[in-house]
């Protein structure tokens, strides 16, 4: 099935597999919960973010394929982002996986492209924002927790 | 007279027969036959359920119990024929003991409603913990009202009640033991006349949740000897909108009303309001008229069937579903109980359940990823959701083949 494979590419099975930033992180000046309350899906995002700038991120937690490459992607995207740049980018994500006519161009997003494919399946865009909105809470907000309701 | 039907022999279940009086099942999905395996959310619904709705709404539509006009008088008997037809189905000793509700949730926060204000701080209702959220929320907002107190029957690792803890949990105090007749996370048939036996010779009256038992099995309220018993149309082939609370009479008798309005009153006046009888008296407001007509044609349909035969069928899907399923490397069945209905829960190592969903999806297989509203069972076994295939006697052993074949690609996709 050609759809499904747009879904499970390469890329997001391996970061499934082998998610990166996969840790606890001891310095981190924001630690916030996401949680997906639908499929259970459970995340602690860390960031140490120093002069307005993302020094450090990272995960861990329990979720589906798609809420686990997510995060791991985003982790490696972020790092060394400033806030103003880590905030856009989720806004570009937000747009690709949401918007019916998205103005961001996978292509231009590198590894996180490969998101794009989860827009055909509703169902399950809030797996793959999850790790988003809990990092777009620890840069922009004081709360401690989000859920994708 | 109803009481317990037993299996008998599959050899006479013609399932291409039946498949044929359910439209819905002759579909594609992503390109391949629907296999509709999530039968426990909620069933489908047979042609004459269809049609018997859409009549009434083309002919007969009029509010019940208020005209003297042709439609209302055809309303009004078409529901309470349906009334009949669920007293007669579940063997109740009259119609003043079924009460039309939304489904079970609303059944259950009925009685939690009702039969609860009855009950005083220090009194205690006992669980399982096994129940659907539908059978542990009203009565944890009870206990926000009044202050009872809850204990909580445990489970065994195979998904059993642990009968040997419940003569332990009954007190002086006890009032009400409310449990599942079947479980909808773990398929387990629990011994409710065993558990009734136990409560009864305490005095204790006993709820059943039956949303899950009366789609698989013959249920005759008076050989259980329940004292209240919810149901819900939906899981029963019928529509939703629909359920019905079973209720002792002597018990309903004594309740005072659940939601006051039209339809459950006698006289109202500012001064003082006289209550309609049973099982009035719990139905206030219009009621889903068309919904009640479908579940009596649901249940008409359900009476002709050779259930003997459907039972003796569908515990070969389950049979073979348990074997061809354990056979697959990874997966872990949740839920072994001796006695079960034709729904297997499981896990399988590094494929989550909301991916298996999409997954089994793309080949036309309907199944339920998630915790199935039963979160302390999910706790229970340490897992946060399991994916669940449930059955109907609709199905058949090659949708079962094709559901183990994709839950192997699902391992190679992902693991
Ligand atoms: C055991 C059990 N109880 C209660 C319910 C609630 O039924 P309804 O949503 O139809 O009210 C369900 C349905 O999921 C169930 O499986």
């Amino acid at each position: 099935m050609s759809e499904l494979n747009d879904l499970y590419q390469e890329l997001i099975l391996d970061h499934k597999r082998h998610p990166r930033n996969f840790r606890d992180m001891p310095d981190a000046t924001r630690a916030v919960d996401g949680h997906n309350p639908l499929c259970g899906d459970q995340l602690r995002l860390f960031v140490r973010v120093v002069d307005g700038r993302v020094e450090d991120v990272s995960f861990i937690g329990v979720g589906c394929a798609i809420s686990m490459a997510s995060a791991s992607m985003l982790t490696e995207a972020v790092r060394g982002q400033t806030v103003g740049e880590a905030q856009r980018l989720f806004a570009d994500v937000h747009d690709l996986l949401t918007s019916d006519h998205p103005h961001t161009d996978p292509a231009e997003l590198g590894n996180l492209g490969a998101l794009a494919g989860v827009h055909e399946y509703p169902m399950r865009v809030k797996c793959a924002t999850l790790s988003w909105h809990t990092l777009d809470t620890a840069l922009t907000s004081d709360d401690d927790s989000v859920t994708t309701e | 007279m109803n009481a317990i039907v037993k299996p008998t022999s599959d050899a006479d279940w013609d399932v291409a027969r039946v498949r044929r009086d359910f439209p819905i099942l002759d579909q594609a999905v992503h390109g391949h036959p629907l296999a509709y395996l999530d039968n426990a959310a909620t069933t489908q619904k047979p042609q004459s359920v269809i049609d018997a709705m859409d009549q009434y709404y083309r002919r007969d539509n009029a509010n019940v119990h208020r005209g003297v006009h042709a439609l209302a008088e055809r309303a009004t008997t078409d529901f309470e024929a349906a009334r009949e037809s669920v007293r007669r189905f579940i063997n109740a000793a009259s119609t003043r003991e079924i009460v039309f509700v939304r489904g079970t949730t609303e059944a259950i926060n009925l009685v939690a409603s009702s039969f609860g204000q009855g009950l005083r701080e220090g009194d205690e209702v006992i669980l399982t913990a096994m129940e659907h959220h539908a059978n542990i929320v009203p009565w944890q907002l009870l206990r926000e009202r009044t202050g009872v107190v809850l204990r909580v029957l445990p489970i065994t690792p195979a998904g059993e009640l642990d009968l040997e803890a419940l003569p332990g949990l009954f007190s002086a105090h006890t009032r009400l033991i409310a449990l599942t007749h079947v479980s909808n996370a773990l398929g387990t048939v629990n011994p409710v006349r065993q558990v009734v036996a136990t409560a009864h010779e305490r005095g204790v009256p006993v709820l059943l949740d039956g949303a899950q038992a009366m789609p698989h099995m013959r249920v005759d309220v008076q050989a259980l000897d329940c004292d209240f018993y919810a149901f819900s149309g939906h899981k029963l082939f019928g529509p939703t909108g629909i359920g019905v609370l079973y209720g002792r009479e002597t018990l309903l008798q004594a309740m005072p009303p659940y939601q006051g309005g039209g339809e459950m009153i006698r006289t109202v006046s500012f001064e003082k309001t006289t209550f309609a009888g049973l099982p009035h008296r719990f139905e206030a407001g219009t009621p889903d008229i068309a919904g009640a007509i479908g579940l009596g044609r649901a249940i008409e349909y359900l009476e002709k069937l050779d259930w003997g035969a459907a039972m003796a069928y569908e515990n070969r899907l389950l049979e073979y579903a348990t074997d061809r399923l354990r056979d697959i490397p990874g997966l872990r069945v949740i839920g072994e109980a001796q006695d079960k209905v034709a729904l297997v829960s499981f896990v399988m190592d590094d494929v989550h359940p909301h991916d298996m969903g999409t997954i089994l999806d793309h080949r036309g297989l309907a199944v339920r990823a998630g915790h199935h509203c039963a979160m302390p069972v999910m706790t229970f076994y340490q897992v946060p959701a399991t994916s669940r295939a449930s059955m109907a006697f609709y199905n058949t052993v090659e949708e079962i083949d094709r559901l183990a074949a994709a839950l192997r690609h699902a391992r190679e996709l992902l693991a």
